[in-house]
Parts: structure tokens; C-alpha cells; sequence
């Protein structure tokens, strides 16, 4: 069963050391990602989800249970495990084309070749030799994509890549990966805090909890693409999400202060 | 910074296998616009010392001072040409240019690999950088009588002595440049498997260049300090020969001959490190003045 299975999470825990003792961040967390599939995770911050991609990424590979890329244990990261962080991290002394290389040697005839080809993808032409620091969040956050493209990974997995967007570029930015993904059918996994972005580009959507982290349901969205961000049938699903991620935030609703303190404070 | 994408990103932008990019326009030539606004004098940092040479003459020919204290301007030309004519002042300068250029690569050389190591390994840190920093408070001028002690008069002492000004500023700013890189970038190099190589080559040094560049500008400063100081105490060529022998003869204007020698290689030295800068850091976005 496994084997036709591209991503598998199987009993996945987690805890940090800190100074009161071992904290769990996430617990048992178990979840199936087939080749070429497009899955968000949304949750409220604190619920682990960025820690959950770090150790997909193998950046985090000290955890207990099983997670297995083509059946092979998660151990280190490398590039079969591309990752766009939530900010871009370029290299500000590289140009765009020499960004997206970085390792690799553009003198290389064929790397040369789809360098250019991504730069097309992610609607970057003209830029090549742009630095970072002439670019704008959205572009920045672009080349970063496509530098994790360059190296075909199995898997790509994004931590809030357009968390830092203006709305207008972030919209437009999940029109760019929706298109990206189209056309490549690399099996993507997105984290995110925004629950449209969730709905519109993904085809299962994983809800979160926290204290500990762990999956609270999954969602799937079984609309065709390209997705009208006012259909009916997304509203509903957003409600829907929306529904699950509230079913747990009755936690967070705040302590009110007791009414002495308050007046001492005010003194 | 410029925010070209604007332009592209409207809420209803076609969704699939549109080329959304041809909106957007090449990048503008940089800061071409920052530089257009402000007004340029020519050779405006000529224009103090000029004045001072003007005054400088007018006081001599006045009669106001003994030339023996201050040589007019054109005495000093005078003897700068002279000196040249006999080929003198070449061989001297060829001299001192050669114990600098010793003297700075070996202690810079082995200033850039140290720091690259401190920086690199913490273990390295630990054992070198106390003793460093000890030595370092050490006026390195205090240590010639040593040097001449131990190593004689000839050309070792002065380059081992200039080695030993050149090697702190260049030891202190790599291993800080390195100590300055961006954490999260070794999480890209990580994931985009870097070699160890690749991470010193690629990441690294190309981070620390600013600081590289500073502690070379530096040391080469520091450097001249020391050969000054080498060929005053114990020499019988060099430029600073030159000028303690005119000294003693009170030839003030081959002094001065002397001294604008080595403001003359000294800015030249420190020119051809800014151009260097230039050249390398085009990609940083600092404040321009």
C-alpha cells in the first residue's frame, strides 16, 4: 500500500526540550500524500504546522514514528524536499538567474536551459539579472519557487510563502502557483494560516489543532480548476473550515481581568 | 525600492496559462535617478589641499619662515625632481614597496585564514582568539627592538614586523564578517545540499566580503605604519631611510619629498581596495550619503 504512496506520515511525534521539561508539539499525527497531489495545512498559530513541514524537510529530523518519501525514512534535508520558506532567502549578492542556480553552475548548458524556462514559469522575464534588492516581495518571494523547482523534487513544500503579501500579490501570487502546479504536477504542500488561500489552491485541505499539534480533520475539495475565489460551493467549504477550526479555539477565549488590578493599573 | 510588480497584481488576474508577466517592466538602471538630482563638483576633494599650497607658497616667498624649517612648495618639487633624475628616490620606493607588499601579504595571508578558520570552528575559536586578543593590545611598534633583536637588521625584521600590524585588522574583520552571516541562510544551503566547500565558497565568504573588504583596507594601512616605523629605526634603504638621512642633514625639503611619497602610495593602495569594493559590492543596498 505504501509503496504507491509518495509521502507517508505514519504516528509522528514530536517535543522540543525546553527548561520546564520535554513540550509535545506535535502528537500522532498520521496523514497519506500521493504523487502529484496539491495539500494545504492551516491551523492556528502554535498548532506545529510549520514544525510538521521542517521535519517533512528533514530540517527537523529528530522525531518519534515514521515519515517516508518513496519509502525511504526522512532524515536530512536535501533537494528531492524543496522548501520556499515564508521569506524568500535569496542570496542578495546573486542576481535572479544566479540565485535560482545557486550550486549549480549556469555555465552548464542544460541548467542554463531550464533556469530560463522557470523564470518564464514564475513571470519573471527580463529580471535575470536583477539583484534581490531591486525586487518586490511577491518577485522575491517567485524566485525562490522557481530555485526550488530547478532541482524536480518530489515533494515541494512551502512554510506561508505569501504570509507576507499584501493581499493584491498575494492573490496574485496564488494564481502563479496554482499555474506552476498545473503544468508541473510536483506534489505540493502548503502551510498556511489563510484560509481562502487553502481553498482555492488546494485539493485536500489538513485542519490543525494545537496543545499538542495534531490533526483535527481533513478536508477535501473536490471542485475543478481554476477555482472562482466567489463560488457558492467555496463559500460553503470555507464555513466549513472555519466551523473546524473554531471547534477548538473555545480555549483561547481570553481570561478577563479581575476589575481590581484593572483600577490599580489606571492610577 | 521599487515596487514594479504593482502594476500586475490587480485581484482579477487571468488564472491559468496566462503570461501575466509581460506588465511588468525591466528593472530601471539602479539609482541612476538617486545620482541625476545632485549637483557634482569637479575634483572637489582637490580643492582644500590646493588652497593650503597656495598659502603655503605665498608664506614662503614672503620670507616669513627659514627654508630650513619649511621649504616652499617649489623647493620641494625641486628636489622631488632631482631626487628622480638621479633615480634614487625610484630605488628607495621599489625598496619599501617590496618589504610592504611581503610584510602585508603574510600578515593579512595568514590574518584571512585564521579568521576563516575562528569563524568557521568554535573549537578553533576557543583555543586562538584569547591569545589574539592579548597580543593584539600589544602596540606592535613595541615589539621591533624585539624583532631586530631576533632577527637582525636585515629584511626579515621589517617584514615579519609589518606582518605582524597587518595580521589584527584582517583576523578580527573575517572572523566577524563570518560571525555576521544570516543564520537561516545555512538553512537554504542545507536544503539545497551544499557542499562544505560550497558553503564556504557560495555562502561565506560572499556574506563576509564586506568585512573581508574592510580588513583589507585596513591592514594595507596598517601595514605602511609598520614599514615606516621598520626603516626609521634600523635601515640603510627605503623611503623612510630617505627621510630620516635627510633629517640628519636637515634636507627639510627631501623630508617632505618623502612624506608626500607615502601619502602618495598610501592613497593609491587604499584607491585601488575602493575600486575593489565597488566592483563587489554592487549588490548591497546601503545608504549612499
Amino acid at each position: 500500500m505504501s509503496d504507491r504512496q509518495e509521502l507517508v506520515i505514519r504516528g509522528l511525534h514530536k517535543s522540543f526540550d525546553t527548561a520546564q521539561g520535554p513540550l509535545q508539539v506535535l502528537r500522532d499525527i498520521h496523514l497519506q500524500v500521493p504523487q502529484g497531489e496539491f495539500v494545504a495545512i492551516i491551523g492556528p498559530s502554535g498548532c506545529g504546522k510549520s514544525t510538521l513541514l521542517r521535519v517533512i524537510a528533514g530540517l527537523d529530523p529528530d522525531y518519534d514514528g515514521d515519515v517516508t518519501l518513496d519509502g525511504e525514512r526522512v532524515q536530512q534535508p536535501g533537494v528531492d524536499k524543496g522548501f520556499v520558506f515564508q521569506e524568500h532567502r535569496l542570496f542578495p549578492w546573486l542576481t535572479v538567474a544566479e540565485n535560482i542556480a545557486a550550486n549549480l553552475s549556469l555555465k552548464d548548458r542544460a541548467t542554463r536551459e531550464k533556469v530560463k524556462q522557470l523564470i518564464h514559469l514564475v513571470h519573471l522575464d527580463g529580471f535575470e539579472q536583477a539583484y534581490p534588492r531591486q525586487l518586490s516581495g511577491g518577485m522575491a518571494q517567485r524566485v525562490a519557487i522557481a530555485r526550488a523547482l530547478l532541482r524536480d523534487p518530489k515533494v515541494l513544500l512551502m512554510d506561508e510563502p505569501f504570509g507576507a503579501l499584501d493581499a493584491f500579490t498575494r492573490a496574485h501570487m496564488q494564481d502563479v502557483m496554482l499555474n506552476v502546479w498545473l503544468q508541473n504536477r510536483t506534489t505540493v504542500i502548503l502551510v498556511t494560516h489563510d484560509i481562502d488561500e487553502a481553498i482555492v489552491l488546494a485539493q485536500r485541505v489538513v485542519v490543525m489543532r494545537a496543545k499538542p499539534g495534531s490533526v483535527q480533520t481533513i478536508v477535501p475539495v473536490n471542485l475543478p480548476y481554476p477555482r472562482k475565489r466567489s463560488d457558492t460551493r467555496l463559500l460553503e467549504l470555507r464555513r466549513e473550515v472555519l466551523r473546524q477550526l473554531e471547534s477548538h479555539m473555545v480555549e483561547y477565549t481570553p481570561v478577563s481581568v479581575p476589575r481590581d488590578t484593572e483600577r490599580r493599573r489606571s492610577y | 525600492m521599487q515596487n514594479v510588480e504593482m502594476q500586475s497584481s490587480s485581484p482579477d488576474v487571468p488564472v491559468v496559462g496566462q503570461s501575466v508577466g509581460g506588465l511588468e517592466a525591466p528593472v530601471p538602471k539602479a539609482r541612476s535617478r538617486r545620482r541625476g538630482n545632485r549637483r557634482t563638483w569637479p575634483f572637489v576633494g582637490a580643492y582644500l589641499p590646493v588652497t593650503v599650497l597656495v598659502v603655503w607658497q605665498g608664506v614662503c616667498s614672503l620670507q616669513l619662515v627659514v627654508p630650513a624649517i619649511l621649504p616652499s612648495p617649489i623647493q620641494i618639487a625641486d628636489a622631488f625632481i632631482q631626487l628622480t633624475r638621479t633615480g634614487e628616490l625610484l630605488a628607495d620606493l621599489k625598496i619599501s614597496l617590496i618589504r610592504v607588499i611581503l610584510g602585508f601579504l603574510l600578515g593579512a595571508g595568514l590574518g584571512l585564514i585564521c579568521g576563516i578558520l575562528a569563524g568557521m570552528y568554535r573549537r578553533f575559536e576557543e583555543i586562538v582568539d584569547p591569545t589574539v586578543q592579548m597580543l593584539r593590545t600589544i602596540p606592535h611598534l613595541a615589539i621591533t627592538p624585539l624583532f631586530i633583536l631576533w632577527l637582525g637588521l636585515g629584511e626579515w625584521s621589517k617584514d615579519v614586523l609589518i606582518a605582524t600590524g597587518a595580521f589584527f585588522p584582517m583576523y578580527i574583520n573575517t572572523f566577524m564578517g563570518i560571525r555576521s552571516v544570516d543564520a537561516k541562510l545555512f538553512d537554504v544551503a542545507r536544503v539545497l545540499q551544499f557542499s562544505r566547500l560550497q558553503q564556504v565558497s557560495k555562502l561565506v565568504l560572499p556574506a563576509a566580503l564586506p568585512n573581508l573588504l574592510l580588513g583589507l583596507r585596513l591592514s594595507i594601512g596598517v601595514s605602511w605604519l609598520g614599514l615606516v616605523v621598520a626603516e626609521l629605526l634600523g635601515s640603510s634603504s627605503g623611503v623612510g631611510y630617505l627621510i630620516l638621512n635627510a633629517q640628519q642633514f636637515s634636507q627639510t625639503d627631501v623630508v617632505f619629498v618623502g612624506l608626500i611619497v607615502f601619502a602618495a602610495v598610501g592613497k593609491l593602495s587604499d584607491s585601488l581596495v575602493r575600486v575593489l569594493e565597488h566592483r563587489l559590492l554592487r549588490w548591497r543596498d546601503s545608504y549612499t550619503g
